[in-house]
């Protein structure tokens, strides 16, 4: 049964590569990066053996803790990542639990991370050769701290899609959960400075983390080599007793969740409420518009671009600091980023844009809506964000170049992102799943269109972005002002120019965007 | 309740010429990659008429039906909407069409009512007349009371009658409606035929596809066997089933069935 359970893993990891080149080609990809990692750490690791013992275990300890904490955490940010092995999808087999817990441990072993983990944890062996008894231990707290990764990454996933039946918490999940990982960068940072600032700091860290089921278990080696073997054995019984726990609590709620599938409370409502509809022009650009400004607030794909908005805001202000830095460019790089987003729409409504198909909207108003649904809030947004830094550091004279490269960007973004959406699909969250599910595969197309798009869009924007440099350099005002008029004209034009052709591309080709975006499903 | 449901309008639609076939479908063909999924389709669907379309799954009904409709572009052939090439003039022959697609999502972050009314504002059409008929429509489906609720939350049957009533909003001259029935309960499916029989004798054309022979038997005049990509019999439902029914019939010309003692070992007793 448990060979059963891998061949099945092993069958659809096969499989998915089947599906398609591009598909192949990310796999190929994401393998090379695995492999590229897996290197570093393997050589580092061997390395590492000839520093003296505190620094080994420093590292070890915290660099492990980390591996823990990342098989713990990345399964909650992302849910539904790898859901090959889903536990629901064998409720309807009468499958020893014994048999599915193991299946489902060393399933989730086979894979890119499963096997870099794995491997890195033996790579460990070689770090304590010198001190043979060391070496040993590792050898043994190592296979357990991998179970412990993925056991515990199993329990989680179990725990969380019980609750993942009903679709509003999944909408909520996926962004809540993503507030952490922005404020991933200046954690990190923090932690940094920490370590920059007291040569003690990773230490004293390592010594906490080493009474943590999360670093226990790569702490013992290091006692032995210290000649306390005593510790060691107190820590390898906690996490081994952390895995037994786990396993304990993942077995009851995998147990659980055999028995009551996932349901979604509804509550029926009636009708009356149009809601942007009822408000905006009657005509088929207005109903898009609202169309796509009420899929801004509540699908959770385009929620989650809009809620990185503020955080933004906070990055540039704590990293840069008020006074330098991006802080004063926060209105450019928010118009920059607000324009881009909405070059994806038409993958993003997947097979839903057959309807805008067969109503045979004409490819103007299908770029005018969207654009303008956009720039009701993007606006209005990127000016405040544009006004309000320069008062906040009393620069209240760099207003009009701050403004030029604004309003600039944000029309001239929008502009092109109409025409790319018309021209390019690629594969994207489907409609309900979560936000940060980066489907396998044609990343490569995504990122190649991603990064020419914004060369593209710097390109366009050349005008102001060199009379803005030339400001700054100079001090002329009059260059603010020049960057201001020129940004706004040339804005203007290349908004229209964009929807325009744009709207020519999808009235040619708009049955084949509908083929290619019903590709990915 | 048929009466709920907007006639098709002549006045709305100048281009649509008389005498002329509803949809005529001339030796379209389309292939992906090595598979030939439709094989030269040849189809006439007169006004008036209440055309099925039958076959095996995997048949080219869906493919035939979305290239005839202006979703999927042919490799070879023609489709005609009461004379208006639809892939000639796409926007003239979508405005005479109301189109039902399998296999589609929908916009499912709006509600029901905002779905339907989406429809009709995408159609041009204007808000008093779209607000109207929408609650006309959400009447005749029984879908009142789950108006504001979001379709993503919709039953697969509920899913099915939205997209319904997003294809009646503008009432075309014809109706292409993919598996209009699947997984919608018999009480909605008896009110969908009672709508669909109302709008074909005030003058609309209805081509369904389905895999329901009594279902079509019953409720069409005219009806296409289709496998493989090609047309095997067409006309009315009489001249292709002749004494048999029109499943039996069906058997007989898609062939396939198994008449062997099979499966022995799952006999309970």
């Amino acid at each position: 049964m448990v060979a059963d359970l891998l061949k099945l893993k092993l069958l659809l990891l096969r499989n998915s590569f089947k599906r398609s080149t591009a598909q192949l080609i990310g796999v190929i990809l994401g393998g090379l990066y695995g492999l590229g990692l897996l290197s570093v750490i393997v050589v580092a690791l061997v390395l590492l053996g000839t520093a003296d013992v505190s620094l080994i275990r420093t590292i070890l300890v915290i660099g492990g803790s980390a591996a823990v904490l990342g098989w713990i955490i990345i399964p909650i940010a992302a849910t539904g990542i790898d859901m090959t092995l889903d536990p629901a999808r064998f409720v309807t087999f009468a499958i020893p639990m014994r048999q599915l817990l193991a299946g489902l441990v060393l399933g989730g072993l086979l894979g890119i991370p499963g096997v870099v983990t794995l491997i890195a944890a033996l790579a460990q062996v070689a770090t304590w050769i010198r001190y043979p008894a060391a070496a040993l231990t590792a050898l043994v707290c190592g296979l357990v701290a991998v179970l412990l990764c993925v056991v515990a990454s199993r329990l989680v996933t179990t725990a969380v899609s019980s609750m993942t039946g009903s679709r509003r918490f999944k909408d909520v999940n996926g962004i809540v959960a993503f507030i952490p990982l922005i404020f991933l960068g200046p954690i990190i940072g923090g932690v940094t400075a920490g370590f920059q600032n007291s040569p003690g700091f990773a230490a004293s860290l390592a010594d906490v983390l080493a009474w943590t089921p999360l670093g226990v278990l790569w702490a013992a080696p290091a006692d032995v080599a210290a000649g306390e073997p005593g510790l060691a054995v107190v820590r390898f019984l906690i996490g081994a007793a952390t895995l037994v726990l786990f396993l304990v609590l993942w077995s009851r709620s995998l147990g659980h969740a055999l028995v009551t599938p996932p349901y979604n409370a509804v509550t029926k409502r009636a009708g009356g409420n149009l809601g942007w509809l009822g408000r905006f022009p009657s005509t088929p650009a207005g109903a898009i518009a609202a169309r796509a400004l009420t899929y801004w607030l509540r699908d959770p794909r385009y929620f989650a671009s809009l809620i990185v908005i503020p955080f933004i805001a906070v990055l540039l202000y704590f990293s840069g600091g008020a006074s330098g830095g991006g802080f004063a460019f926060l209105g450019p790089i928010t118009a920059f980023l607000l324009a881009w987003s909405i070059s994806a729409d038409i993958s993003y409504d997947n097979t839903a844009f057959s309807l805008h198909l067969s109503t045979g909207v004409s490819g103007r108003d299908d770029r005018l809506g969207r654009a303008a649904a956009l720039l009701v809030f993007a606006l209005p947004i990127t000016l405040v964000f544009t006004v309000v830094p320069p008062l906040i550091t009393g620069r209240a004279e760099d207003l009009p170049v701050l403004f030029g490269l604004s309003i600039g960007l944000l029309l001239t973004g929008t502009g092109l992102a109409s025409v790319v959406s018309a021209r390019y699909t690629y594969n994207v969250p489907l409609p309900g799943e979560s936000a940060f599910k980066t489907p396998p595969g044609t990343n490569f197309t995504m990122f190649a269109v991603q990064f020419i798009g914004w060369f593209v869009m710097l390109l366009l924007a050349l005008p102001e972005i060199i009379l803005a440099i030339v400001y700054f350099v100079t001090g002329d005002a009059l260059f603010g002002w020049l960057t201001l008029v020129i940004g706004s004209v040339l804005g203007v034009i290349l908004l229209v120019v964009g929807i325009r052709s744009g709207g020519r591309w999808y009235d040619r080709r708009a049955p084949e965007l509908l083929l290619s975006v019903s590709a990915n499903r | 309740m048929s009466s709920l449901v907007p006639p098709p309008s002549d006045e709305n639609n100048p281009e649509a010429k008389a005498g002329t076939a509803a949809l005529s479908i001339r030796g379209l063909a389309k292939r992906f990659g090595e598979k030939i999924a439709v094989n030269g389709v040849d189809l006439e669907v007169p006004p008036g008429s209440f055309y099925g379309l039958v076959g095996p799954n995997g048949a080219g009904k869906t493919t035939t039906l979305s290239m005839a409709t202006g979703l999927l572009r042919p490799d070879f052939g023609q489709a005609l909407v009461h004379g208006v090439d639809v892939w000639a003039e796409p926007l003239e022959a979508k405005k005479l069409m109301g189109i039902l697609p399998d296999g589609v999502r929908l916009f499912d972050r709006l509600t029901g009512e905002q779905l339907v009314t989406y429809a009709g504002l995408l159609r041009g059409m204007d808000r008093e007349t779209v607000m109207e008929r929408t609650g006309d429509l959400l009447r005749a489906l029984d879908l009142t009371g789950d108006a504001g609720t979001l379709v993503v939350d919709y039953s697969a049957g509920m899913t099915k009658k939205i997209a319904l009533a997003s294809a009646l909003i503008h009432a075309p001259k014809l109706l292409v409606l993919d598996e209009p029935f699947e997984s919608v309960d018999p009480v909605s499916a008896a009110n969908i035929r009672d709508i669909l029989a109302g709008y074909v004798h005030s003058g609309g054309s209805v081509i369904v596809s389905s895999h329901v022979m009594d279902l079509v038997q019953r409720m069409c005049d005219h009806v296409a066997v289709i496998a493989a990509g090609t047309v095997l019999a067409a006309g009315t439902v009489d001249e292709v089933r002749g004494e048999a029914t029109l499943e039996e019939r069906f058997v007989e010309l898609v062939g396939g069935r198994n008449t062997s003692e099979g499966l022995s070992w799952l006999r309970t007793s």
